[in-house]
Order: C-alpha cells, then structure tokens, then sequence
C-alpha cells in the first residue's frame, strides 16, 4: 500500500451530541483505497452514528472530513453519494414489489423525456450484476422472490452502480448463511482489487478476522483502539468493546442431561421437515445446524404447531401433542422464539410488561379485568433477572436495543413456565454482551433440568454452547452427534452436502 | 429444468395477466345466457350505454390506481368530482364560455387534489385522514357555492360529451367515452415507461427504500395526488354533461365505487401493485353487472349485494395469487 498519498477517507475528531448524550467523541477514522476497515463495537458505541456522518445524513458537531486529500462536508446524503460513497443498510433496503431491474436503477433511471430506456438500463444492470459475479440473477423477477443472499448481491451491484470509491457494509452476513458469506467475501475482494475502499461493519467477529485488512473499535463513542488485524487478537478486540464487562463469550454453566424430555417420531410437515426423529433431553442444549432453506426453522414450527404436521408425533414429558396450535403447546411447556424478533417475536410497539406477559395473562386478571399493578410489578422483576437496560416496564418494546429485545422475547417463555425452548436463532444481529449473558442464561436453564432446541447459522456460538449438535439439510436429519465430535468443518461438510460425516 | 421453470413462470404470468379479463367474461356470459335478458344483454345499443355510464367512475378510477399504488387513498373523489361538476355549471351559468367553464372545473379538482397531496406530505398525516377531511370540505363547499340546490346551466356543447348518439354519428360512441380510452391508454403508458411510473410503484413498495435512493417522494406524492385531482375534475365535467345542471348531492359514496374498480382490478391497499388495465376491468365488471341487473329487473339492493360479494371475492382470488407468488 502505497503510505505517501492522502489516504482515501480521513474522518478527523469527529464529534456528535444528541441532546445530553454524547454519541461520539472525536473519533478518528481513515480509509485507505482497496483496504478493508472493519468498524466494530457494542451497539450504541457510536458505529452507525459515524457512518450517518459520512453519508451525510447526520451532520457533525465538530471534527472534520477529507476525501483524497479534500475537505468534504457532505449537505445531505445525495451529496455523499456524488462523491463516491455508497452505503449498504442492515435492513435491506429494497422494494418488493419492484423487479431486479428497477430495484438496482432505482433513483437514477436512464430515460429520454421522462421515458425510461429501458434496454440500455438492462445491459448497465446486467454489467453491475456481472461485476458482483451473479449474472445469473434474472432481470424481471421481483425482488421478494429472490433469496435473502440473492437480494443482497442486488444491493450490491445497485451501490456499485455509481463510481464508489468508498463501500459501507452494514452487518452484511447477519442474513446469510456460512456459504453465501463466503461468496460475498469473494465479492470484497473482487471490489478491493479494483480500489475500492470498504468500511465492514460486522458483530462476527472470526468473520472480520477473515475479511478485514484493519479494525477499529468503538465504546461509549470513543476510539477504544485500532490496529492491523493479523496483529490483535480476537480476545483483545472483545476486551476493547466491552471495557472488562464480558469475561467470557461462552460461560460455561455446568448441567446434566436426564431422561427425555421431547420427542419428535418422524414428524414431517407439509413441505419440510421430512420424517425426522430426534429427542431431546432434559437439561440439554441441543443446537440445530444447517443453511437457510435446510429446515431447521420449519422443525422448530412444526413442533410448536405453527406450521401443520402432515405425518409423525411429537411428545412432551406430559403426553402426546399432535392436534391443535401453539395454544395447546404453551400449556404442554413448549415456548419457541421466533427467529423474525420485529416481525412475529414481539409486538414492538407495546410495552415490555405486555410482551412479557403476552402468552400467559392469567396471573394479572381478576374477572376479566386487568390488574395493572401486578403486571407491572411482573415486568420490574423480570428486568431486573433477565439484565434488561430499561427505564420502565412500561416502556415500548421497540425504544429498547437488539440485544434486550430479545431478552423480553425470551423472558416471555421463561414467564409462561416453559420447560422446553425452541430458540431459533436468538443472537441474530444483537450486541456481545447481550450474546454471551443469552448463552449465559441458556446455561442455567439447562442447569434447572430445562430442555432447549437451539437452531443457529453461527456454528462457533453452537460449538461453543451445545452438548449436542444435529445437521439437517433439505429438510432432514443427516446427523446427531455429542459436540466434541464436530468441529466447524465438519458441519459445513456436512450442512452443504447432506452427508454424514466420515468418522 | 431451468427452461421447464422459464415456461410454467410464463404460463403463470399469462394467467394472472388474464384473471381480470376471466371476471369480466364470465359476468358477461351470466348475463348473455340467461334467457330475459339474453336477446338485449349485447346489443350495441346497450354496450354503448355501458360504456357511457362507466365514464364518471373510470376517469376517477385512473386517477386512483396512480394513488393506490402508491400505497395511498383517496376519499375525497367523489366530493371532489361534484364541486367540479358546481364549477362547471357555475361558470357556464355566469355567461363565461363552455370551453372555459370546463378548464375550471378540471382545475378545480387539480387544486383539490394537489392540497390533498400537500397536506399528506406536509402534516405528515396518513391519506386516509386528510381525504377523509377533504370528503366533508369539498362537497360543503359545492353546497355552498349552489346555494344548497341544483345550478341550472344554458345547454351548450358540454352536454354532448356524454350523449349516448353523438353527433358527429361516425363517432359511433360518446365523446366522453373516447375520452376515457385515450386517457386510460396515455396513463398505463405513463405507469409502465415512464421514471413517474416507477418512481410511483417504489413509493407504495418501500417508501423508505424510494428515499433512500434519492427518489424525491414528497414531491412525487403531491403529483399523484394532483394528477387524480385532475380526473376527477374532468370526470365532473362529465357528471355536469350529463346531469345539465350542477348538482351539489350528487355521486355521493362513488369513491368507494372507484376503489373497489381499483381493488378488483388488483391493486394492493399496501400499495406497489395494479395496474390501469386491471382497473378498467374493474370499472367494466361493476358496470355490466348494475347494467344486467337493471335489465333483470332486479332490485337495487340484489345489485348492491352482488357487488359487495364480487369485491370480496375479486381480492381473495388476488391475495391466493399473491402467496403463491411468494
């Protein structure tokens, strides 16, 4: 790399305040070009913040910025893009109803007296779909029927439309799984050989490891530090984020596994899954590996009669569940967290003591009326076991951060007396601490001889937590093994082929 | 493999581009079978009545389709249709020239429109409040401007528009009616090639996402807004054609007609689907069948109640479509 010319980006003691809090406080930050930077830390430690600045959608306090050696005070986010910077949301940002084609020009149509040109935009969009090397993607499809990795490539080749000199991918692999994050990775590197600067936001840590050339760490809005990336190591970059407050990303809560606690006899749904029979112990953590589209979520609905059971049985310590909804398997001990938190998990815009409560009300109501004091009362202690950093019970679901979203959905289950937990994919896009103290609690629950199903695409947060690991691929069981007979090749080999492992 | 998938993905194209049309032929197949109508039911003389008679809610219902796509509605069309029809035969009545008393009225229903369109974006509010406001403004303001009572107007060449034999006769159809292909012809243009058409589907699909790609939606949404205005007003230069008088009471409750033209013709409440031909063909289905139960000499509440199961019937057929697709 070439030190003696400006570098690409240079963000100088940038400072922001929102009201009394402090979101950042001169930060430095550079960019250099066909180098990867990846911005890490907490959520609220000041990432996105520092990225609104840059895209122009929130302006500065003091510090300044320069681009190739030239001041840039970006006016809005069109300005910001002119210049070169494309940005990549957490949340797709695409729309629906619109095909690849329109999705990607989207903004910036070619047209000729308000006429679109539509051929010449086809051959732009098939060259911008060509640079991310997914050509094959079709033009007129729309773009909810694409998958979730699909429609990401789709936002890629959209920022990569205009000439960007600099990239800002927001949690790009939260969606993705292990095999589509690798592609997107062939994909940063194609951007990088061509000079292009990439700002990688990510909470996966390994995976920055892999992909980035620099880290810098953000807390409490501060720089807590920077370096190569070959040259700190993972458990120096999570000290820097989390100032001391995590000992360990995985604390090992010591359980006992007993008799069997749930039974699925070769349940099969609908579409998927397709014949699996599996048990579940007593205080165990069984996880669930295997790519999107595998069937690890639909097992998990099917057990909790959200989806319909087309043959098989599922058991429960109190007898056979078969008929009915989600309904009769609360009363039976089954909880599952959806893995959609926003969409299906929790109603966001009631109150934390109303998502609590929602599955089990008896507790607060004396002849059909509510007893607000009581739920209320529920709602402080529950904050106060589960670590929620919150102000009130009465506050809305959706005031509250990622991680303590989810710790309501899963104080939820833990309220309604659930003795078996369906967890589907209960880290997705939360912060560190919030991980480890969900591990944490997964652990004591097991502890307590509780039974929990643990479906994640992450395998090192499975490695690190299960007693058991089971693969499945296209709807089955390829296999189910005590955890210290995998290991992350083992399950890729086995999540991607639909082999069992050679042992 | 992949070309088996290409082909069943056309051939489920085809079918959903010709669901609406099966809707249509199969009223009027009902109608033209059944044997007190069936001699009378296709006669061009009363196919031209149809046509005519579809004018009013069509010429709303295409100003429509831009503002249910665009994930909005619009409640105020049919107030708004009649205080430009009070327009028109105002302006006529004050001895100004037909021609001109038209342009008003077509620009009064682009004012109501364009504040429609202003007060969403600028209060922030959400189209069902502000056209709900503008239902009860436009139509006391009709009211207060006739006097609470009918506005006679001189016949002139206004009245012709929608004469059922029009003269020229090698017009064959009214002049209103032509009117009406035309413009149902230009918009679908203008929705499907057009950055307005696009810009307008992305608005009612992600309105988020539309801003984020420096799409200007406030502006964009004060144009719809105006553009169904306009029709409106234009179509109450055709009710004021055919009523000859200005009536201030008149076509009260048609918005719902012309959204359940739209809805029937597939557009999406949620916004970012239908289509202009999907919503003729709504217009036409309604049209037949008020037409063919008029003809059956069924009473007015048979008509209300099979429109009533068509609309149901005409979404739940396009949600299952819908989920398929996704």
């Amino acid at each position: 790399m070439d030190e003696s010319r400006p570098p690409l980006l240079r963000m100088e003691r940038i400072s922001k305040n929102f009201g009394a809090t402090r979101a950042l406080d001169e930060v430095d930050f550079d960019l250099r070009s066909g180098e990867v930077h990846a911005l890490l830390g907490e959520n609220g430690a000041g990432k996105s913040t520092l990225i609104k600045i840059l895209s122009g959608a929130v302006k500065p306090d003091g510090g300044a910025i320069w681009l190739e050696g030239q001041r840039f005070a970006p006016a809005g986010p069109l300005e910001s893009r002119r210049a070169g910077i494309s940005v990549i949301y957490q949340e797709l940002n695409l729309a629906p109803h619109l095909t690849v084609e329109e999705n990607i020009m989207l903004g910036r149509e070619w047209h000729g007296f308000g006429f679109l040109r539509r051929q010449r935009m086809r051959e732009k969009v098939r060259e911008a779909l060509g640079l991310v090397h997914h050509a094959e993607i079709p033009l007129d499809v729309p773009v909810r029927q694409l998958s979730v990795a699909a429609r990401q490539v789709v936002e890629i080749a959209r920022a990569l439309l205009e000439r960007t000199r600099i990239l800002v991918m927001d949690e790009p692999t939260s969606s993705l799984t292990g095999e589509d994050s690798q592609r997107l990775f062939g994909i940063i590197r194609h951007l990088k050989s061509q000079g292009v600067g990439i700002i990688y936001i990510s909470h996966f840590l390994e995976e920055v490891q892999q992909v980035a050339d620099r880290s810098t760490v953000l807390r409490d809005g501060k720089k807590a530090g920077t370096g190569r990336t070959d040259e700190i190591s993972l458990e120096s970059i999570i000290k820097m984020m989390v100032g001391g407050e995590v000992k360990e990303l995985f604390p090992q809560v010591a359980h006992q596994a007993g008799e069997d606690s749930l039974e699925s006899g070769a349940l099969k749904g609908k579409h998927m899954p397709a014949a699996v029979t599996l048990a579940l112990r007593r205080g165990e953590i069984l996880g669930v590996a295997g790519l999107v589209g595998s069937g690890r979520t639909e097992f998990l609905r099917t057990l909790f009669g959200l989806d319909a059971v087309e043959s098989g049985r599922v058991l429960v310590g109190r007898g056979e569940v078969l008929c009915g909804g989600p309904r009769q398997r609360i009363r039976k001990g089954i909880g599952l967290l959806s893995e959609d938190r926003q969409g299906e998990g929790l109603a966001l815009s009631r109150s934390i003591a109303d998502n609590l409560t929602l599955s089990y009300f008896a507790p607060y109501v004396r002849s059909g009326f509510i007893r607000n004091k009581q739920q209320k009362k529920a709602g402080w202690e529950w904050i106060a076991k589960m670590k929620i950093k919150a102000t009130s019970p009465g506050q809305p679901v959706s005031s509250l951060s990622g991680g303590n979203q989810q710790k309501v959905a899963l104080a939820r289950l833990l309220h309604q007396n659930a003795e078996v937990f369906l967890l589907d994919e209960p880290t997705r896009g939360i912060d560190i601490v919030s991980k480890s103290q969900i591990y944490e609690s997964m652990g004591d629950l097991a502890s307590k001889g509780k039974s929990i199903l643990f479906v994640s695409s992450y395998f090192p947060e499975l490695l690190g937590v299960c007693d058991r690991i089971a693969v499945f691929h296209r709807g089955r069981l390829v296999e189910l093994r005590p955890v210290i007979e995998w290991n992350e090749e083992a399950l890729l080999a086995a999540a991607t082929t639909g082999r069992p492992a050679a042992s | 493999m992949n070309e088996a998938k290409g082909g069943s993905r056309r051939i489920r194209l085809l079918v959903n581009f010709l669901a609406p049309f099966l809707g249509l032929l199969l009223v009027i197949i009902v109608f033209s079978l059944l044997p007190q109508v069936q001699d009378r039911f296709l006669r061009l003389g009363n196919l031209k009545s149809v046509a005519t008679q579809s004018v009013i809610v069509a010429l709303g219902a295409l100003g429509m389709t831009f503002i249910i796509i665009s994930g909005g509605i619009d409640l105020s069309a049919a107030s708004n249709i009649a205080l430009s029809s009070c327009v028109v035969a105002f302006a006529i009545n004050a001895g100004m020239a037909p021609w001109f008393g038209v342009l008003l009225g077509v620009l009064t229903g682009g004012l109501i429109g364009f504040i429609n369109g202003t007060l969403i974006t600028s209060l922030r509010l959400v189209p069902f409040i502000i056209t709900l406001g503008m239902l009860g403004i436009a139509r006391g303001v009709a009211k207060w401007m006739a006097g609470n009572q009918k506005i006679d107007a001189p016949i002139t060449w206004v009245n012709e528009l929608m004469a059922r034999s029009p003269r020229p006769s090698w017009l064959l159809m009214a002049p209103g009616v032509w009117m009406m292909i035309l413009l149902a012809v230009a918009t679908a243009v203008v929705l499907r090639t057009t950055v307005f058409g696009r810009h307008v589907f992305a608005i009612g699909s992600n309105e988020a996402t539309a801003r984020l790609c420096g799409i200007r939606t406030k502006l964009t949404k004060v144009v719809i807004y105006g553009l169904a205005g306009l029709f409106c007003g234009l179509s109450g230069v055709m009710e004021f054609s055919r009523l000859t008088v200005g009536d201030p009471t008149v076509a009260v409750g048609l918005e719902l007609d012309i959204i359940a033209a739209v809805v029937i013709g597939g557009g999406s409440l949620n916004g970012g689907q239908g289509s202009i031909l999907g919503s003729m063909i709504g217009v036409f289905i309604m049209a037949f069948l008020r037409n063919g139960c008029t003809m059956m000499g069924w009473p007015n509440y048979i008509q209300e109640i099979i429109i009533g199961l068509i609309i149901i019937v005409a979404v739940a057929l396009d949600q299952l479509r819908y989920r398929r697709d996704s």
